[in-house]
């Protein structure tokens, strides 16, 4: 593979990766924050700054951006997660130039007007407020808040009614101005060009742009769970959901990789990676124990990539009849036989081709190539995404043994359950 | 500046796609793609929910489900071992006039993906305890349905719009009650009348050559014979004439969705071209569009505002979707009404209208980027009976759109006094309920 990767003098890191399937290219840029940065009283700022960055600037105003984007066929959005924040532009190749030129252009010079403040207000509120009729979102927002008592992981990056009600425009830009400079941003590109050209064409845009006066804090360490927790949330419908959430290590942690495994014994390949598609589970571990057995309609794991310590998390929606209790029992079973005794062979290897499978799907589009590039950047570099599949086949199982021994533990995990009371008043 | 390195491959086209109908009646569709080792099969046969009458809606999803789930040779779990261990992925779904299939997988193992799609298609074994479980899935589907704010609104929208004698006004999924009372007899006799060969499209795109894929497809699928019953003609879907609505409410939610709408023209119909470019200016362009523009930028009152044109076999719906605060209802609802009357009233300016038709054109390539995108082109173009070189064609197609064919278009289908809307509300608020 052909990747470029310079740091500009200012700070920004630039990974550039030539392919030449088709006459596309995207263009990613990654901040470092997210509500991993953020503190009571500013929970949601993150989120809101990147709305902000679409509210235009003297030299693209409102909806230029969005329009001379859509205008060649190209696409543009933004996202907010936990540890980052990041804007995409895909596009013809021809018309990479332009997604440099908006992307320069409001890491720096976004005015943050009080009125388009105030009603981004609104916009977010009724986000939240979408996001607060899925029960998922309730019982998520609620097992994040009892799993991490300390680190900013616990707060959704939607952000807390409370904060959206009273952060103020002030609040909102010196969070801007804190995180969006380009010693804290990472750029990748994908598509059908020739690289070097396109380093020099990002120097032009970015090279001149000032580097943070001061480094972002560190969050506050989570420190370690020392007894179950749990977190009982009951709403509308009638439909129960279980999940159980163990702290593991960082990302660029070893044992993020038999994790990685661990998770697709029990619950399925999915969760491997992003753009890799979506495969069923009916083969899983906990699939034959919860939906086979009818505990549960289904289940679902997920390791979270994470910069500091994240989350191993596996949700069931429980079976019409059964109860919360049921699912738990049986879910704990399967973590305990995980424990207790070693992995067969065939599962390994099952769970290495799934792996082998969805790495392949996942570099499919120009897109998904220029996500990988900066995703991994921000909790590791390129590197654990070049060697992803030679960590996974390395892992054995008494590797997994040894993982689901160390964090699989009863004190370390936090249980929530979502309780459907038909119309959530009981 | 910059030029683009990969050799100009024009849009998928009679050129580099086989087309080839076997004696059976299954049309094969093939585009070879060496870039990456994958390949994808997807289509559809001719059997959907139009085919059962409401008393038994969500019959034909119900069949699909058991289907998938285990076949006279294949338990359930041999089915997935054989799926899940090679990484590949497997589905099939039921929908209102057609059941689609979808693979994907590394391009070693087509023959075994189409093995297994021949099997379940042709074999299922309708064990009861699997009919069983998935009669329970469906029912906790319709569980969460009953509280999910926007599924309520479509299902409310679609009584709406469409009269009981059309298959549009019933759900797909069903009902508890119908669902609840379907037997494993009922499903496996859908599956004998309406699965056939006859009217099959297969659409394979990867890394195998197109001649090989056609021998693989013929050496599983050649030999399966068989006819369904013709269909009649779809009942009309007259246009409204009235302004008919809807509010509901759903205990302990914070935000109302809403949907406001029309029956649309069918994809065949003259106007579905000139209506797709206007809807493209209403609800999608940029953040969605002069809606987007108008209720979410300028006016900061939903975090979500689009239109979407349906524009399938039958005429599918033309609506405009929200999510909003339940105090600012109301306000969204007269905003889009407005920007309705202003479509209709005035002419698109020339520079908006090239901006859509630059967007339009200039949006292929990202869509035929992925073999998924190029396969779902291929289903489009055969379902609606495009011509290969559709894809070839689009650009002058959408060039020629004038403002006035736009104007007229939106005059015919847009009305902003007879219309449907539903509203999902959180609780009810003092006018509730304005009969429906």
């Amino acid at each position: 593979m052909n990747l470029l990767r310079t740091t500009l003098d200012n700070g920004l890191k630039v990974l550039i990766r030539e392919g030449h399937t088709a006459p596309v290219a995207s263009f990613w840029i990654w901040y470092r924050v997210g509500s991993r940065n953020e503190r009571p009283g500013l929970t949601g700022a993150s989120h809101w700054v990147e709305h902000m960055l679409f509210k235009g600037t003297s030299r693209w105003p409102e909806g230029k951006a969005e329009q001379s984007i859509a205008r060649v066929g190209g696409v543009f959005n933004g996202m907010t997660w936990y540890d980052f924040t990041t804007y995409y532009e895909t596009l013809p190749v021809e018309r990479l130039s332009m997604a440099m030129d908006i992307e320069a252009d409001r890491m720096a010079n976004v005015d943050f007007d009080p009125a388009q403040v105030e009603s981004e207000r609104t916009v977010i509120i009724s986000e939240r407020q979408g996001n607060e009729n899925s029960p998922m979102f309730l019982l998520q927002e609620a097992v994040m808040a009892t799993a991490y008592q300390v680190h900013p992981y616990r707060y959704e990056t939607v952000g807390g009614l409370a904060d959206l009600q009273t952060l103020t425009r002030d609040d909102l830009y010196q969070h801007y101005r804190a995180f969006y400079t380009p010693d804290n941003a990472v750029i990748a590109i994908a598509g059908d060009f020739n690289a070097g050209e396109i380093e020099r064409i990002t120097e032009r845009y970015f090279g001149t742009l000032a580097a943070g006066t001061v480094a972002p804090a560190a969050p506050p360490a989570e420190p370690p769970q020392t007894e179950e927790r749990r977190v009982v949330v009951t709403g509308g419908g009638m439909t129960d959901y279980l999940t159980l959430v163990y702290h593991i290590p960082e990302a660029r942690h070893p044992d993020f990789f038999p994790l990685t495994i661990l998770n697709a014994v029990l619950a399925g390949g999915s969760g491997f990676l992003v753009g890799g598609g979506r495969l069923t589970n009916h083969t899983s571990r906990l699939y034959r124990a919860l939906v086979e057995r009818e505990l549960a309609v289904d289940i679902y794991g997920n390791v979270m990539p994470a910069v500091d310590p994240g989350l191993y998390q596996l949700t069931a929606t429980v079976w019409p009849g059964r109860t919360l209790a049921e699912v738990e029992a049986a879910l704990l079973a399967e973590i305990d036989r995980l424990q207790d005794t070693l992995v067969n062979p065939a599962e390994l290897e099952k769970a290495r081709r799934q792996a082998r499978a969805l790495f392949a799907y996942s570099s499919e589009s120009i897109t998904n190539q220029a996500f990988w590039l900066g995703f991994s950047e921000i909790f590791a570099d390129y590197g654990w995404f070049m060697r992803y599949l030679e960590n996974l086949e390395s892992v054995t199982a008494a590797d997994l043994q040894r993982v689901a021994q160390t964090y699989l533990s009863a004190a370390n995990r936090t249980i929530g359950g979502y309780h459907g009371s038909v119309d959530g008043r009981q | 500046m910059y030029r683009r390195k990969t050799q100009q491959r024009s849009f998928p086209g009679p050129e580099d796609v086989l087309r080839q109908t076997l004696p059976n009646g299954i049309t094969l569709l093939v585009r070879e793609n060496f870039d990456s080792p994958a390949v994808v099969m997807s289509g559809y046969v001719q059997a959907g929910a139009e085919d059962t009458p409401p008393d038994v809606a969500g019959l034909a999803g119900f069949a699909t489900d058991v289907m998938q789930r285990g076949t006279q040779q294949r338990s359930f779990e041999q089915l997935y071992e054989e799926v899940e261990s090679i990484g590949a992925s497997f589905g099939v779904s039921g929908s209102t006039h057609i059941t689609s299939f979808g693979a994907k997988g590394l391009a070693e193992y087509l023959p075994l993906l189409l093995d297994i799609l021949n099997d379940v298609l042709r074999h299922p074994a309708w064990r009861p305890e699997q009919v069983e479980k998935a009669r329970a899935e469906i029912l906790t589907a319709l569980q969460e349905r009953e509280h999910d704010t926007a599924q309520m609104s479509s299902l409310v929208f679609h009584e709406l719009v469409y009269p009981e004698a059309h298959p549009y006004h019933w759900s797909g999924l069903g009902y508890p009650e119908t669902i609840g009372r379907l037997t494993a007899t009922d499903l496996e006799q859908f599956h004998t009348r309406h699965f056939a060969p006859q009217g099959m499209v297969l659409v394979v795109i990867g890394a195998v050559k197109a001649e090989t894929a056609v021998q693989e497809v013929t050496s599983a699928l050649g030999d399966w014979q068989g006819s369904r019953p013709a269909r009649a003609p779809l009942p009309p879907a007259p246009p409204l004439t009235e302004r008919r609505e809807r509010r509901i409410t759903i205990p302990d939610k914070t935000q109302s969705n809403l949907i406001l709408g029309w029956p649309g023209p069918e994809r065949l119909h003259p106007d579905f071209i000139p209506c797709f470019v206007a809807n493209t200016i209403l609800g999608v362009f940029g953040m969605y569009g002069r809606l987007g523009q108008s209720v979410r930028v300028q006016n900061g009152l939903a975090y979500y505002v689009y239109s979407s044109l349906d524009g399938g076999i039958g005429p599918g719906p033309w609506d405009v979707v929200a999510g909003v605060n339940p105090a600012n209802v109301d306000r969204v609802i007269e905003l889009v009404l407005a920007e309705l009357r202003r479509f209709r009233d005035t002419l698109v300016p020339a520079a908006e209208l090239e901006d859509i038709k630059s967007y339009l054109t200039g949006s292929l390539p990202l869509q035929l980027e992925t073999n998924e995108g190029v396969a779902r082109a291929l289903l489009n173009i055969e379902r609606y009976h495009l011509g290969l070189d559709y894809l070839q064609r689009y650009r002058d197609m959408i060039m020629a759109i004038t403002a006035s064919q736009v104007r007229e278009a939106a005059r015919r289908w847009l009305d902003p006094e007879h219309f449907a809307l539903a509203v999902v509300n959180p609780e009810a608020p003092a006018d509730a309920d304005h009969g429906g």
